[in-house]
């Protein structure tokens, strides 16, 4: 009940900041939108205070654990595939280049969802596996990411200078060398605010996972909803859990950009 | 297999080079013996530097040889061997790797091309430091280092490759005035320290100084040739003629 006081001083305040047209229709929006929720709020479900809330949060957060998990296994991998196929990109040659085009065209016209769901019904058929759907969920996050992480290494290695590659030769640094010693530090550096944004990407598409039936923060909060039936309550925790950890993230990548700057 | 004597260390024979249809070097043969320091000039787009890049195989030639050691340079084994153990190149741009200090960016090579112990590595990119007399500014990244200095790094790690020959494509070009002075000074002491070079530059004083012999290029053919002393005092050509009295004006 303290809640619903504090709403209405919030809503209070931020009414004495618009013109009173606004304040009408929303007064209205937030009428219809309550009067869908039968009349009080439920944060007893999630309230810390008694036993049964608290156990209903502990199961939210727990999902954590798994949201993580798939994002960080899954962008891991899709790091180093999405690196192998822009290697080709940059070949002189015609049919490397081909190769990854096809890979990049490709997989970035699969929807997410679809791909999991082929990936984890699908290719235990096709391949006479079996595979769970903990490594089904990364295995489709990450080969889905992995077209796009090509194509922004494919960018931050061209946007190396030539000399950079001369420098290589002159001091007779073989491909591989001049690649991991010299072009890739310095791509790396500068692809990273991309590299961020893809993490984050990952960690809210790792909720399309649930439709599998991986136990990560989205699937949970489904099945809370459907014992508690409290959607509001239950959804406003699940969008502030994906808030905190991506604000944790974003601060995560911009504090590495800074400390690969001052060097 | 050792070549006789009197075969030159570098020969270029007839070598060509086009950027689609515009013809870079126009069958172009050159021969330099080890010691020898040659100097190219000659007006921007003349093909000097091409010439020197074909010699380090940065550009692929269409048309003709080139030898080093009596080994043709392509892309066999043999031929990037050849390379890698003989030829050393200076850039008009540095091309330091801004992630690497100065001392990383001198033991890259003799650490990753060589399989040189960390340790040797060190102390012979100490040594080269010392003689491009920045051995205090080891531990810096190359963007806290004056253009001069950072084109002096730049020698140091080519010779810390041990090259018989050095080529320098027009090392002073992108420094300020005041800078260029001390990297023609290194440049000089390599000379008379008996290195064999090819250096592309526009510094007359110091082509006069080092040079045993000067070419000038234009349109990718080599006009004229010879020892600085006719060369600056007589030269043959008109076109020649005309480059140096534009070059020496000032």
């Amino acid at each position: 009940m303290q809640l619903i006081q504090f709403m209405q001083f919030i809503m209070s305040k931020f009414c004495a900041l618009m013109p009173s047209s606004l304040i009408r229709l929303l007064g209205l929006a937030g009428l219809v939108s309550l009067g869908g929720c039968s009349g009080n709020w439920g944060w007893y479900v999630v309230n810390p205070a008694t036993e049964t809330g608290r156990q209903n949060l502990a199961f939210l957060i727990d999902g954590l654990y798994y949201t993580i998990g798939l994002s960080v296994t899954a962008i891991c991998i899709s790091i180093c595939l999405g690196l192998l196929v822009a290697l080709p990109a940059l070949s002189n040659r015609r049919a490397p280049k081909a190769i990854n085009r096809i890979y990049v065209e490709l997989v970035r016209a699969i929807p997410i969802l679809v791909l999991i769901l082929w990936v984890y019904y699908g290719l235990p058929q096709v391949a006479s596996l079996s595979i769970s759907v903990f490594w089904a969920g990364v295995l489709a996050l990450a080969i889905s990411d992995s077209a796009f992480q090509a194509e922004i290494f494919r960018a931050g290695i061209q946007s190396i200078d030539r000399g950079q590659y001369e420098a290589s030769h002159s001091i007779s640094l073989n491909y591989r060398d001049t690649m991991r010693y010299v072009i890739l530090p310095q791509a790396i550096k500068r692809i990273l605010p991309a590299l961020g944004n893809q993490l984050v990407y990952m960690l809210k598409m790792s909720s399309l996972v649930s439709v599998i039936g991986m136990q990560e923060l989205t699937r949970r909060a489904n099945e809370l909803v459907v014992t508690e039936y409290r959607p509001l309550e239950i959804y406003t925790v699940l969008v502030l859990e994906y808030l905190v950890v991506i604000l944790i993230v974003s601060a995560g990548v911009r504090w590495l950009e800074r400390r690969l700057e001052t060097n | 297999m050792n070549p006789p004597a009197t075969q030159a260390f570098i020969k270029v024979r007839d070598v060509s080079k086009y950027f689609d249809k515009f013809c870079a070097l126009d069958s172009v043969s050159l021969d330099i013996e080890l010691g020898q320091k040659l100097v190219i000039c000659g007006p921007s787009g003349s093909g000097k530097s091409t010439l020197i890049r074909c010699i380090n195989r940065l550009e692929r030639h269409e048309a003709g040889e080139i030898r080093i050691d009596g080994i043709v340079v392509d892309d066999s084994p043999t031929g990037s061997a050849v390379l890698r153990n003989n030829v050393g190149m200076v850039f008009q741009q540095f091309n330091l790797f801004p992630h690497l200090t100065i001392l990383e960016n001198l033991m890259l090579g003799p650490v990753r091309a060589r399989k040189m112990a960390e340790a040797d590595a060190r102390d012979l990119a100490m040594h080269y430091l010392e003689r491009v007399r920045i051995p205090e500014q080891f531990s810096k990244y190359p963007a806290q280092l004056s253009g001069g200095q950072q084109q002096r790094v730049a020698i140091a790690r080519a010779l810390c490759m041990a090259p018989k020959i050095m080529l320098f494509d027009e090392p002073t070009s992108a420094l300020d005035p005041e800078m260029i002075a001390e990297v023609l000074d290194v440049i000089e002491e390599l000379a008379d320290s008996g290195m064999t070079m090819i250096c592309v530059t526009h510094e007359m004083g110091f082509a006069r100084q080092v040079a045993d012999m000067m070419l000038f290029m234009d349109h990718g053919k080599i006009v004229e040739m010879g020892s600085p002393k006719t060369f600056f005092t007589a030269p043959e050509s008109d076109r020649c003629k005309l480059f140096l009295s534009q070059i020496l004006r000032h």
